[in-house]
């Protein structure tokens, strides 16, 4: 369980976490959403006490990181900057940390094969590649056997075979009972691995939903319509809060109204419509409504939804 | 090079403790010795630190029949031996500033601080580590070239003196003292400056710049004022004769160790404070 609470941090005059109010529940997959630069990284080490927050308080397992006697059994966590020593070795890595807490040797060999660097264990990490040094992070996470498990990106830099393992690893980690959390700035990564999305965007909370509820939550406003008098609906339909979006085939998308509120335009103004349907977003879809109207995202968007 | 093909669950940990200081004491010393570059760099201290007196003593043995009476009277015996302290605390000192600032460059810090939240274990660990692994590197290799530098100065008959004779062995393991406290100074430096270069920077700027800068102040000041900087204060832990500017070897190893527990306690204050 991870409990933040209106947790702020500044960097000189830049404020990378604005506020954020939420809470990792055990037993599920929750996911950390948002575009590069969110502030994601940012609330990870905020989480482990790596930083210090200018305001506010988050807490893991009911207390502060720092205060826990035992962390790793705590917490596993995989940072997205690298954070292993390249001069060293993979299995002395997981060793030194292992040791602080008095965890065999033999739990080191354990996750090593587990992460599947057997052969790699004694090469310095500095030749290892991107997705080895992710698995060598992963390794480190589940050294201690932890009750709340936090990567972040761990899919990055893996191959599909990585990656589908990361996916049924998180998924049976939830199972037994501990909390994940993990993040991402893809939404179609999440879709697949989360049940429950933390959304941000520019540090603050975007949303904190159920995945269903997310995708609902922001398609039930798009409504796709077919009309020969497009040009007269539009007129009749326009109003704050409403935009159209020309659809595939001369359609047109109307944000903002329900499909009932469109269909009763229309027939008050003795328009005929061929077509009226409540449009289901996909999961980037829903982002990009959420978010729509945070002008720095847009460019962002191309990178998240690719 | 591939991967193969892992598990999917995670194996449970039938084991669980908690971080003790001793268990940090372990885990620093695993990664002091797991790091290629330290072992080499320890290694060549070592080898230089008995090579470079040997050299010295040969030297002198082949000179000595053409040197001057003045020349022969400013060699000492202590002097040849201990020649490679000076060695000694350059790589000692690199290594000390690198033990800390590695951890930032390379970003391994955030695993050690997420294995070890409190922090301040991790300063005192790395601190007796390798205060102990440098005096017991050290300690023999001054050691080796007092007797073997003796031994070369014997052949020929000259410059002999006795390890027993009033202040040798002091100066000797004082050299080694004196390194192991340059070395615990250097990493309070990494710790406060978290970057190698600039920590070797200071480092040398302390040590090697400083004290010929004291050469601009009136005569009075600077027999004042240097005898209480480190290299000057710490030197005499192995300097056999002191004059009237220069500390005694108990006092000005007590002033080095203070410049030590300075740049100590300024590094554990920033450590906690400090993001990383």
């Amino acid at each position: 369980m991870i409990e933040a609470r209106n947790l702020t941090k500044d960097y000189g005059d830049k404020r990378a976490v604005d506020g954020l109010s939420f809470t990792v529940q055990p037993g599920i997959v929750t996911g950390f959403l948002g575009p590069n630069g969110s502030g994601k990284s940012t609330t990870m080490r905020l989480i482990l006490g790596l930083d210090a927050p200018t305001g506010g308080d988050v807490t893991v397992n009911g207390r502060h990181y720092r205060d826990h006697a035992a962390p790793l059994h705590e917490v596993g966590a995989l940072l997205e900057a690298r954070s292993v020593h390249t001069g060293r070795s993979a299995y002395n890595h997981l060793l030194g940390l292992a040791q602080t807490h008095g965890i065999p040797k033999r739990r080191v060999l354990e996750l090593i094969d587990l992460v599947g660097l057997h052969e790699v264990a004694r090469k310095r990490t500095g030749q290892f590649s991107l997705g080895m040094g992710q698995r060598l992070g992963i390794a480190q996470a589940l050294l201690g056997d932890p009750k709340t498990v936090m990567l972040d990106e761990p899919v990055n830099g893996l191959d599909p075979e990585g990656i589908h393992w990361v996916r049924n690893l998180l998924r049976g980690l939830a199972a037994e009972g501990r909390t994940v959390f993990v993040s991402s700035h893809l939404m179609s990564e999440m879709s697949l691995t989360a049940d429950h999305l933390i959304v941000i965007g520019r540090g603050k909370l975007i949303a904190d939903t159920s995945v269903e509820d997310f995708v609902a939550r922001a398609s039930q406003k798009v409504v796709l319509v077919r009309s020969p008098e497009l040009e007269r609906l539009e007129l009749e339909l326009a109003g704050p809060g409403i935009s159209f979006v020309p659809a595939a085939g001369g359609a047109l998308e109307v944000h903002g109204l329900t499909a009932e509120q469109v269909g009763d335009a229309a027939a008050r103004a003795g328009i005929a419509l061929h077509e009226l349907s409540p449009h289901q977003a996909s999961l980037e879809e829903a982002f990009m409504n959420l978010t729509r109207d945070e002008l720095e995202f847009a460019a962002e968007m191309e990178e998240v939804v690719a | 090079m591939n991967a193969v093909a892992p598990a999917a669950r995670l194996p449970r940990l039938e084991t669980t403790g908690r971080v003790a200081f001793r268990r940090v004491l372990v885990s620093e010393w695993t990664k002091l010795r797991s790091v290629r570059s330290t072992k080499w760099s320890l290694a060549a201290g070592f080898l230089l630190t008995i090579a470079f007196p040997i050299i010295f003593a040969f030297a002198t043995t082949s000179h000595w029949g053409t040197m001057s009476p003045q020349d022969r009277a400013g060699r000492h015996p202590l002097e040849i031996a201990l020649a490679g302290v000076n060695i000694a605390q350059l790589a000692i000192a690199v290594l000390g500033v690198l033990l800390i600032s590695a951890e930032y460059s390379t970003g391994s810090i955030r695993s050690t601080f997420t294995a070890v939240p409190t922090r301040l274990p991790v300063l005192w660990a790395k601190l007796i580590d390798y205060a102990v692994v440098s005096f017991l590197l050290v300690l023999p290799a001054v050691l080796i070239s007092f007797f073997a530098t003796q031994a070369i100065l014997d052949r020929h008959h000259i410059l002999q003196i006795s390890f027993t004779a009033p202040g040798v062995t002091r100066s000797v393991v004082g050299g080694a003292l004196y390194v192991m406290l340059v070395g615990i100074f250097a990493l309070g430096l990494g710790a406060i400056v978290r970057n190698t270069a600039g920590g070797i920077a200071t480092f040398a700027g302390i040590f090697f710049v400083l004290p010929p800068l004291m050469n601009v102040l009136p005569l009075s000041w600077n027999n004042a004022i240097s005898q209480y900087l480190p290299l000057e204060a710490g030197s005499q832990l192995f300097t056999l004769h002191h004059g009237a500017h220069t500390l005694r070897p108990l006092t000005g190893g007590l002033v080095l160790a203070a410049y030590c527990a300075t740049a100590i306690v300024i590094a554990a204050v920033l450590l906690v404070r400090r993001d990383v």
